[in-house]
């Protein structure tokens, strides 16, 4: 019985990490960026879902809704400003800048917020379900976690193969330069891009907090670290891959948690990335690169 | 005086990069030992010299990797954290045997080297395999393995001998001895050994590692596979080799910056060393320009000084320090910059010509 329900919390786990997965991988498809600062944007997300719940009484769905749209601008803006004027320069100026990014929205936090953590109160209306007579509980924070992974997972499938901007994503992920010459503009795309990927940090953010209610303004650097670990896990660049990636690098940490040391559990869980990586150089799902000399 | 001048002109470009970073931190050590004396450097800045060297000494090594070698390094500070307690266990270790504060600081840097170099050895033959970010990711991984296994690390010494364990300190069986590890409350009771003269020292070894690999028939292997992997190993360069040598040679220097760092307080824990560490050095490097020693030297001193010239502004410092970050790298790498940049390069060319034209015309 305790093997199913660390499952359940592995699968529920790993389902936040493949959420905020999905906008590392998006934004890595199409900018060839690595957005450190997308863990930040989770905290973010969580703080405003956590204000608008607590000093203005708004329902939780209202409160997660504003946290989305708080995010998506938050994420429109600093691709504007800190990495559009970059979208030529080397790979490592634009990771700096995202690391730039990243202390400035912790400490942007640390100043409004403050460095005492905040217990957050769960979104989650209604109670945990008790099966096989209370032998195992299902905590219903995990349950709409794992339903709101799938649902997101689906629509972003949906989403990039079926409509006009999904396909001009795809198309720019390929070749931008292309894409630009087919009348696609890349600019707006990639926007949108980080538009996504940040409401989804908002939806993670708000989700991770429920099950962890631990709120400080380094909350977001460590799942967001595990959750680019994920991406890596699965393949960068692939929507399915951070999904696959995400679930399984939780319910590692979990079992490792439960099963061997809790205090090695974040090396067990570098340690497999590394063997996946040394086997598959591209991660699990990840295309094969061909080299050009 | 010509003679003079005309032996520097022989002087090839390697020799004056050299006697340039040589001299810049020689100056430096004398003013600031001069200032320190006469107690012109208060008390929070003067805390700050040896890690700064040990800093500079980290940026140089990091610099080797990432300018150098080409390959991003996400979990330097990993390097750092293993020679630190390999260098603290040797120190506490000799404590009795060897009563010269000097000569058991040079062994312990020493040690702290070998270790750093052997875990290199161990992470570099998986992680030089991959490439471009999967080589990041993966050096990542390892720092925060490294982070999380001293974690939980117990050592203490007593009569019969040294004693290693990873459960909690009452697991180690001792019998009135001393801990020297205590997990993750780290590493306590450090002599401090350290000082701003051996951190100088310790720069200049650094210094005369790196230039002269760079400069080295290794050194312009490594380059060439930075710059061409493909064609470098069409002309019989072998891959592995030498990114491994660089990569090895990368981490002994950081394991020495990590004895110099923790030799400097009383006690240090493995959190210390983490990915933010790692982060740091990197944007030492970055900043200071890469494969630009000199740069990065001025970079880290610049940049680690900064938070603490902003105290008065207290809570606003990291915010400043995020905002300069970013203005300079968006002005110092964004197209309007360098389309400006060139632009007035191009109109102070063209005055230089017409001024040669007018003197030659003179004469």
């Amino acid at each position: 019985m305790t093997f199913i329900s660390n499952l359940i919390s592995g699968i529920s786990l790993g389902s936040v990490y493949a959420i905020i997965a999905l906008g590392y991988t998006m934004v890595y498809g199409i900018a060839k960026m690595l957005n450190f600062a997308h863990g930040d944007v989770i905290m973010v997300g969580a703080y405003i879902s956590f204000c608008a719940s607590t000093y203005l009484h708004l329902p939780p769905i209202v409160s997660i809704v504003i946290a989305m749209i708080v995010c998506t601008i938050l994420g429109i803006v600093i691709e504007g400003l800190a990495y559009r004027p970059l979208r030529r320069a080397s790979s490592l100026a634009v990771l700096i800048t995202a690391i730039g990014v990243s202390y400035f929205l912790q400490n942007a936090a640390l100043l409004i917020w403050g460095s005492t953590p905040m217990t957050f109160s769960s979104v989650v209306g209604f109670d945990s379900i008790p099966l096989f007579d209370g032998g195992l509980i299902v905590t219903s924070e995990s349950i709409v976690t794992v339903i709101a992974c799938i649902i997101i997972m689906i629509c972003l499938t949906l989403f990039t193969q079926k409509t006009r901007i999904g396909k001009g994503m795809r198309a720019v992920s390929e070749d931008k330069d292309a894409a630009e010459l087919m009348g696609i503009n890349v600019n707006v795309t990639i926007s949108i891009t980080f538009a996504i990927g940040s409401a989804l940090a908002a939806i993670a953010g708000v989700l991770l907090c429920s099950a962890y209610p631990i709120l400080t303004p380094t909350t977001g650097s460590m799942p967001g670290i595990k959750a680019f670990t994920a991406a890596v896990f699965g393949g960068i660049g692939s929507i399915p891959g951070a999904m696959l990636g995400g679930i399984l690098l939780g319910i590692i940490e979990i079992f490792s948690k439960s099963y061997i040391s809790t205090e090695l559990s974040d090396a067990i869980v570098f340690a497999v990335l590394i063997l996946v990586l040394l086997i598959k150089p591209t991660g699990l799902l990840g295309k094969k690169m061909t080299e050009k000399v | 005086m010509s003679r003079i001048n005309s032996k520097i002109r022989n002087l090839n470009k390697f020799t004056l990069t050299n006697i340039e970073s040589y001299s810049i931190v020689i100056v430096a050590y004398i003013v600031i030992s001069l200032l320190n004396n006469f107690g012109k450097i208060n008390n929070s800045i003067s805390g700050q010299l040896v890690p700064i060297c040990a800093y500079i000494v980290m940026a140089i090594s990091l610099n080797l990797t990432v300018g150098f070698l080409g390959e991003l390094s996400l979990g330097h500070a990993g390097f750092m954290s293993v020679g630190a307690f390999a260098g603290v266990i040797t120190a506490s270790c000799l404590q009795d045997v060897i009563p010269s504060d000097i000569l058991r600081l040079i062994v312990s840097i020493i040690s702290g080297g070998i270790f750093a170099g052997i875990a290199g050895l161990i992470i570099g033959i998986p992680v030089l395999r991959l490439r471009g970010d999967y080589l990041a990711i993966v050096t990542l991984a390892f720092g925060e393995i490294i982070k999380n296994i001293i974690n939980c690390l117990y050592v203490g010494i007593d009569t019969s001998g040294l004693h290693i364990g990873m459960t909690s300190i009452e697991a180690l069986g001792m019998t009135n001895g001393r801990i020297i590890l205590n997990g993750p409350q780290g590493a306590v009771g450090i002599t401090k050994l350290s000082s701003f003269t051996a951190g100088v020292i310790l720069i200049i070894f650094a210094l005369f590692v790196v230039l002269n690999f760079v400069n080295s028939k290794t050194g312009r292997a490594v380059t060439a596979i930075r710059d061409n992997a493909i064609a470098a190993e069409s002309v019989g360069i072998g891959l592995t080799r030498y990114k491994l040598t660089a990569f090895i040679v990368s981490a002994v220097l950081a394991g020495m910056a990590g004895v110099l760092y923790a030799m400097n307080f009383s006690s240090i824990v493995a959190k210390k060393f983490d990915f933010n560490t790692s982060i740091l050095i990197l944007v030492f490097v970055v900043l200071g320009g890469m494969g630009n020693i000199v740069g990065t030297i001025i970079a880290t001193t610049v940049l680690y000084m900064l938070p603490e010239l902003l105290r008065e502004y207290a809570d606003y410092r990291m915010l400043i320090y995020a905002i300069v970050l970013i203005l300079v790298m968006l002005l110092t790498n964004s197209e309007k910059t360098k389309q400006i940049k060139e632009q007035i390069m191009l109109k102070l060319t063209r005055n230089k010509k017409y001024e040669e034209r007018e003197g030659g015309n003179n004469v």
